[in-house]
Parts: structure tokens; sequence; C-alpha cells
């Protein structure tokens, strides 16, 4: 009956030969392998966030001033409106970690090489459209951070020479963030940017299929445009098994495994937010991109300014010029990566870059610590013995904000230096030079202390220095004017 | 079917269908581009941009500098509170004033103002500027927006509408201040 009920259906769709066909194609056996499992994760993870994404946008209001009401009605009254938040937040963590992964394996075992350079050139595209869709989600969570990262790339774009302008206000589908700019990024997320990645992901996984996936790389198997397809026709139909169900397993395995490992994030950790209202007039607020955009973050902290503009304008499409390029300038060769110290010197150091900025970007050292200079108290210990005039420093230097960016006894803003040890290494004359005039990168106070104030406050950071270690002197100075200097 | 010199009835049908195709086509692309591009010939036509009040001169103390908030002078239906806008406005004396966009020159986040050290402070990159606004350190390369005023009537008002970015139409509006504090 079931048979018959099939036979039916397949003497109308004819699907089931060329299902057959794709399901039992011969791989190299090396391919069965856990190295090869990323790919189908990133697809599985893919369909999550495109049912998850559906079922939110059944309660979801992409508009200005109800988006983020509607956020809050799903964390706290749907039924699992949070577990589905969670699912489609963490799931696009994961998506963006494998995805990044599964090109590091790609890079490592020289798959991109010929005849697969346009599977490469694809999922390039397909990178960068989940990092679109990972920058458009987070303005979907139409929160305080939304809103001014949103302020963040329109900034960005506004450097564009001649259209940075016209850039913006496309951007923003007005003059300012508000409804209209929301209701933008909606269309992107949910229409434009998904149906693209659905045709490249096809067409990513065409070319999978048509050029047979990559052969484990053997050190010393060179790819050679005349004999490369022979030799893997070789591998494939005298040597390989089917993919059904020979490698498949593998993949179904690591599938549900990266499955249950968001469903455990997402019940255990919960939802990503809202932060507070998107209400431009609370500015007590401190916007933090989400985690795949925080070595960005840290980046632009860094960069000298003269430096950012075209780090910012022409970085990129070196980057993505060179990662499409890659194929073509080494199509040929040696796949493995114990023949290519440079790829994997290349994957450690941008790894490591990568690593060090978001680990940055988690304690943002060069912001100030806006709360700093009315919470944290001075140590005991730096004002034990001290006189009214040096305590009177310390007052002044809480309430001028010093130690927004200044720490001492580790809390506080690490901006500037701390200055636990300042008076070792300034001499009083060097003290009062930098709290008046500024430099280094640090503002000039001389307009907003009055002398008293700075001959207090100098008084005091002279006592910041360690026990047994006496504090930096003029040498030019003989004893007795040192003493008179001092005591000034 | 045609031959390479002879167009057969079908093929002349064929190619022609192709063309009247193409003609409707680049006949809707007309609106719809123009669609797409509406902010931007809005924003040419500078119909964002309006004077809008802050509020009584007597609300703002002399030689002191306070947040005042203002709504966006273009509003759509579905704005919400994104179009409520905050600037900050330093009184210096009598009638003469500053007023400077929240938005941090480099990239955009809000400043605030310390008025004990008289420094705005960026919570973003770090950023920071004096209190006439000119840049005093961090990663902006100049100081903060400020948005033309006038006093009318006794209010202070502002020439606003657009977001305040480095490269905006408005930024040549926005006065730009020497580096150097002095």
């Amino acid at each position: 009956m079931i048979t018959q009920v099939g036979e039916w259906f397949d003497h109308r769709l004819q699907l089931a030969a060329p299902v057959h066909e794709v399901a039992e194609h011969p791989v190299p056996k090396s391919t069965a392998s856990w190295w090869y499992v990323f790919g189908s994760a990133a697809l599985v993870v893919f369909l999550l966030q495109l049912i998850t994404g559906i079922m939110l946008a059944l309660i979801y209001v992409p508009s200005g001033s109800e988006a983020w009401n509607s956020l809050q009605n799903l964390n706290h009254d749907v039924t699992l409106g949070w577990f589905i938040r969670a699912l489609h937040g963490w799931g696009s963590n994961f998506m963006v970690a494998i995805v990044l992964i599964h090109m590091v394996q790609v890079f490592l075992f020289g798959a991109y090489k010929f005849p697969r350079e346009l599977t490469w050139v694809v999922g390039i595209f397909l990178l960068l459209m989940t990092l679109g869709m990972a920058f458009t989600g987070q303005v979907l969570r139409f929160d305080q951070d939304a809103y001014w990262g949103l302020g963040i790339g329109a900034s960005i774009a506004s450097r564009v020479p001649v259209l940075g302008p016209v850039i913006v206000k496309l951007m923003l589908g007005g003059p300012i963030i508000a409804g209209a700019t929301l209701s933008r990024f909606f269309a992107l997320h949910v229409f434009v940017i998904p149906g693209m990645l659905i045709a490249f992901v096809a067409l990513h996984l065409l070319m999978v299929i048509k050029l047979g996936i990559n052969e484990w790389p053997m050190p010393g198997r060179l790819v050679k445009r005349a004999t490369y397809e022979r030799e893997y026709h070789q591998l494939t139909l005298k040597e390989g098994a089917p993919f059904v169900p020979y490698a498949v397993w593998k993949d179904l395995f690591f599938a549900a495994f990266i499955l249950l490992a968001v469903a455990a994030c997402a019940a255990f950790f919960g939802p990503f937010g809202p932060s507070g209202q998107p209400d431009p007039t609370i500015i007590q607020t401190a916007p933090r991109p989400d985690y795949f955009f925080l070595w960005l973050y840290a980046v632009l902290s860094f960069l000298p300014p003269s430096m950012e503009t075209p780090a910012l304008l022409i970085g990129p499409v070196i980057l993505i010029g060179a990662l499409l390029l890659l194929p073509f300038l080494s199509g040929e060769g040696e796949k493995s990566w114990r023949r290519r110290p440079i790829a994997v010197l290349t994957i450690l150091l941008v790894a490591v870059a990568l690593a060090t900025f978001t680990h940055l970007a988690g304690y943002t050292p060069w912001s100030p610590h806006m709360n700093a200079w009315s919470s944290d108290p001075i140590p005991e210990k730096v004002l034990h013995g001290s006189t009214a005039l040096q305590r009177q420093g310390a007052l002044v230097f809480q309430a001028k904000q010093c130690r927004n960016c200044h720490s001492i006894g580790e809390s506080g803003g690490q901006r500037g230096p701390a200055l636990d040890s300042v008076a070792v290494r300034l001499t009083q004359d060097q003290l009062i030079r930098q709290v008046i005039q500024g430099g280094g990168n640090m503002p000039a106070y001389g307009k907003n202390l009055s002398p008293a104030e700075a001959t207090a406050l100098v008084a005091f950071l002279e006592t910041l220095h360690p026990a047994g270690q006496s504090p930096a002197h003029n040498a030019a100075l003989g004893e007795a004017q040192q003493k008179s200097a001092s005591s000034q | 079917m045609s031959t390479d010199n002879t167009i057969s009835r079908r093929g002349l049908f064929m190619k022609a269908g192709i063309i009247f195709n193409g003609l409707v086509a680049t006949a809707l692309a007309v609106p719809i581009v123009r669609f797409l591009l509406s902010s931007v010939t809005r924003g040419r036509a500078n119909r964002y941009l309006s004077w809008v009040s802050l509020g009584a001169v007597s609300q703002f103390p002399e030689g002191e500098t306070r947040l005042a908030t203002f709504r966006n002078p273009y509003v759509t239906p579905t704005d919400g509170k994104t179009a409520d806008t905050a600037c900050w406005v330093r009184r210096i004396e009598g009638e003469q004033f500053q007023v400077f966009a929240i938005n941090c020159a480099h990239l955009g986040c809000p400043v605030r103002w310390f008025p004990q050290s008289g420094l705005f402070m960026c919570p973003c990159h770090g950023g920071a500027y004096y209190q006439d606004g000119s840049r005093a350190s961090g990663p902006p390369e100049r100081g903060l927006f400020e948005y033309p005023y006038k006093v009318e009537n006794g209010l202070v008002t502002i020439h606003a509408g657009e977001l305040a970015t480095p490269g905006s139409p408005t930024a040549s509006l926005f006065g730009k201040k020497p580096p150097c504090a002095a």
C-alpha cells in the first residue's frame, strides 16, 4: 500500500532517482571524518534559525515604537517565547562560530583549490551574509545597544568619501535612527538576506555535489589542473564509498550534538536582552556590540585617529578581496596543512589577534569608568598618615573625575596609567605640568583647577609611591632646594 | 526554426517580447528607484532640517552646561521614543550659547558632561572634549558637532533634524572647533 502511494507520487514528481543519486554519490573514503562535519552543521543551524525566526515573526512587531514592547511580551508573556528568542540568539552565535570553523577547515585542507574555486567564493559571500544577518538581527533587538550600534554603523558609513551622506540616509531610511530604520533592517533580516542565503547555500551545495567533496589532503600529492580530476575520479569511483550511509552518520551525530548545545545554552543562559528602551534621551549607557563584533569594537579604540578612516574603508575591501582572490592565486599545488606553514601561521595569527581583541573588549580598558569618581573609594593605606593638604588633594582627585581614567589600588578607569607609583615616575614639577597642560592623550586641567586645588592634587600624587621606594626628584636641584621645593 | 540570416516570425515575436519586457521593466524601475532613494532626495531638498525650541533662556544658567531634549522636527508614525533627541546646551553668558550634538564625533556614542572637571567623556572608545566642545583626547579627529542656534522671544532654538555624523551634509552647518583648547 505504502509502496503504491510512493510510486503514485514518484510517477508524478520523478524525484526518487535524482535524490538516490545525490545521497549515494561516491565520496573518497578518507572524507568520512569528524573534520568534515562543519558544513552540514552550519546548514542545520541555518534551518533552526529559519524555523525559530518564523516563530518570532508571529509575535514581533517591526515598529520603532512597538518592537521593544513586543520583545518584552515574548520574554515574559508568550508561552516559551523566551526560549524561542534564546534559541534564535544562541543559534546566531553558533552559526557565526561554525561558519568560521568550517572556513578554517576548508582553508587548512586546501579545499578551495582547483576545481573548487567558485565553491570557496560563494562560501565567502555566505560568510558575509551570515555576518550581515548577525548585525541586522542585533538591530531588530531594538534596545539601547541596537540604537547606538546603528549610530556607530552610520558614523562609519558617513566617512565614505562623497557618497557618505547618501549611504547614511539610505541605511537609516530618513534623517535619524527611527521607525523607518528598524523597518528596513527588518526587511533586510527577514526577506533580502535570507533569500540570498538560501539561493547561495543551494549553489554552494550544488557545487559540492557536482565537483565532489574535497579528498583528505596527503602531503606531497599536488593538485595539477591537468590531472586532478582524473585522480579524484579514481578516489571516488574506484576506491570510494556511497555518501549515505558511509559518511553521513558523522554529519548526523554532529548536527544533533550542535542543536543540543544550542538548546542547552538557550535553556541555561536564556535570551539576549533586550537591554534598556531605545530612547536616545537616556544617555547613561555604554553601548556594546554582540560578541562577534567585539574585536572590531577594540580595534576602533586602538587605531590612531589619522589611520581610522582609511582602515575602516580600505581594510574590509582588502580583506574581502584577498579572501576572494585566494583560490585564483593558489589554485594548484600542495593541499596538506603539513606542508603549508604560512597558511597555518596565518590562521594562528588571526585567531590570536581576534581572541586578544575580543578579550580586551570584555573589559574595555580604553573607556573611562563613568562612575569611578563617585563610587570607588581611595584605599585606606594611601591616606594613612597623610597631611590635611594631601587629603584635600585626594578629594580633588576624586571630585575632578581623575579616577574615571586613572586607577589606584586596582580600581578606577584604565584609560590612563595606574597612579599607584606615579610619584616614582614623575617629579613634582612634571606632575604639575602634566596636570595643568595635559599631553600624551590626557586633557589639560589648567582651566578647571584653582592654584590651591592644583597644589593639593600634586601633594596627594606625590604620596603615591610604594613603601621603600622614594619619590622621583629633580637631580639638577641641590638638596636644600629639593627640601624647600617639596615643602612648598 | 530560423537559420543564421533569416528571422522567422516566431523569432521576431520573441525578440519583440523581450524588448517589450525591457521597456516595461525600465519604466517600472523609475518609480521603484525613486521610492528607494526618497530619504536621500528629501535630505537633498533640505526638508529634514528646521528650527526647534529647546526652552526658555532662563532654563540655562550662565556658565553652565545642561542636557536638553527636543522632538526631531521630522517624524513618522512609528518613530516612538527614537525621535526624541538629546543635546548639550552651554550658556556662556547672556545670549551667547553653544549647543552640542549628543553624538561623539568619533562613532556617535552619547557623550556625558562632567561639570567638575569641565569635560565631555564618551563611554564607547574614550573620547574626551573640553567644555567648548574642542577635542581633548582619545580617538575623535575633531571637536563635538555644534548646532546653529538663535535666541528668539526668550527661547533658545537650534537648527536640527539630522543625525550628527562626521560626513553628514549638516556637518558643514555644525561649527568646527580648532583642535586646541587653549
